[in-house]
């Protein structure tokens, strides 16, 4: 496949659009944000309003999904839904390339969830006690236990990252594809349908997340 | 055996040594030629083993859901979401032998 024609390049990243594409997400959030801020009214209208029902379906999930205490991860959380589902629209205009279709981005972020729970549930429960979740309920059954939950935890960064890398991934493979077929009227339809995946993905992400933490913060007995 | 069950085995018997049998003959490029034909019959082989199973699994899923909206209307709103989220975790199976086929083909670290 050959180089795409990306119209916004920083010199010396030109074979690494992920990281130029990441700063355009940066720029663009803080931007936006920042003019909501300046802007912000009692009664919220336009864009305040969707960030605001963004944020409040986020705390309402976490507060159930995690608990009590639940909405203190919600920079983790928040910054997660934004910048997954903006990194996997943003593939779709032409001349512009998905941060997340590149393994690292989506590998960063899962270590990123993998260290907060872990370190989460360690600051909570000890480090001891949080090391015998990993032998299971009843002692006689901990050698078998043990290596199930090991793998299955270190499953847990790498089916993130590869989840969300094959699915932006295989739609930017399939209108690249389709472009062949019917230049410009087959990819739209394609297009149509990566929006729909790609707000799937995000949702499937920040659940995963959310459930993750439940997972390392909830005290059984 | 049956004779439909020996004639099937013997076909694909020939199509499993068939690559090797080309590459014999010094014909597609790559680092090893039989290495590279095995390993484009192998990714197609594994692609459509998980279309398969994703398949079967997604039509499970499926089947629950609308058995459940049928049942009870008034709860379309509450298992719409949970039976998409349902499918893309299913489906994201399907995508890690995805991710191994595009490894093989592009990155081919053989």
């Amino acid at each position: 496949m050959s180089e795409p024609l990306l119209y916004i390049n920083i010199p010396g990243l030109e074979h690494h659009p992920h990281v130029t594409y990441t700063w355009v997400l940066m720029i663009l959030f803080a931007a936006l944000t920042l003019a909501v801020r300046v802007s912000m009214k009692l009664v919220p209208t336009g864009w305040q309003n969707a960030l605001e029902a963004l944020i409040v379906t986020l705390v309402d999930s976490m507060e159930g999904i995690i608990g009590h205490g639940g909405s203190r991860f919600l920079p983790l959380v928040g910054t997660l839904a934004l910048f997954v589902f903006a990194g996997n629209v943003i593939g779709l205009i032409p001349g512009c390339s998905s941060p997340t279709a590149n393994v690292n981005t989506n590998l960063a972020m899962a270590v990123i969830v993998f260290v907060v729970y872990n370190f989460v549930g360690i600051q909570k429960q000890g480090f001891v006690a949080y090391f015998k979740h990993f032998l299971g309920p009843v002692w006689w059954l901990s050698w078998l236990i043990f290596p199930i939950e090991l793998i299955s935890h270190i499953a847990r960064p790498v089916t993130l990252a590869m989840r969300l890398f094959g699915n932006v991934k295989g739609e930017d493979l399939v209108i690249f594809v389709l472009v062949f077929l019917v230049p410009l009227i087959l990819p739209m339809f394609m297009m149509a349908f990566a929006v729909f995946t790609s707000i799937l993905q995000t949702i499937v992400f920040v659940l995963l997340t959310m459930v993750y933490l439940q997972g390392a913060l909830a005290e059984e007995h | 055996m049956k004779k439909n069950t020996i004639f099937l085995l013997a076909i694909l018997a020939i199509a499993a040594i068939a690559p090797a049998a080309f590459a014999a003959e010094g014909a597609a490029g790559g680092h090893n030629s039989a290495a590279v034909e095995y390993m484009a019959l192998g990714c197609v082989v594994g692609l459509g083993l998980a279309a398969l199973g994703g398949g079967i699994g997604m039509g499970h899923a499926i089947s629950g859901a609308l058995s459940a909206m049928a049942r009870n209307p008034g709860f379309y709103q509450r298992l719409f979401p949970n039976m998409l989220i349902g499918l893309a975790l299913i489906e994201s199976l399907v995508i890690y032998t995805l991710v191994i086929v595009l490894i093989l083909l592009y990155a081919n670290p053989l």
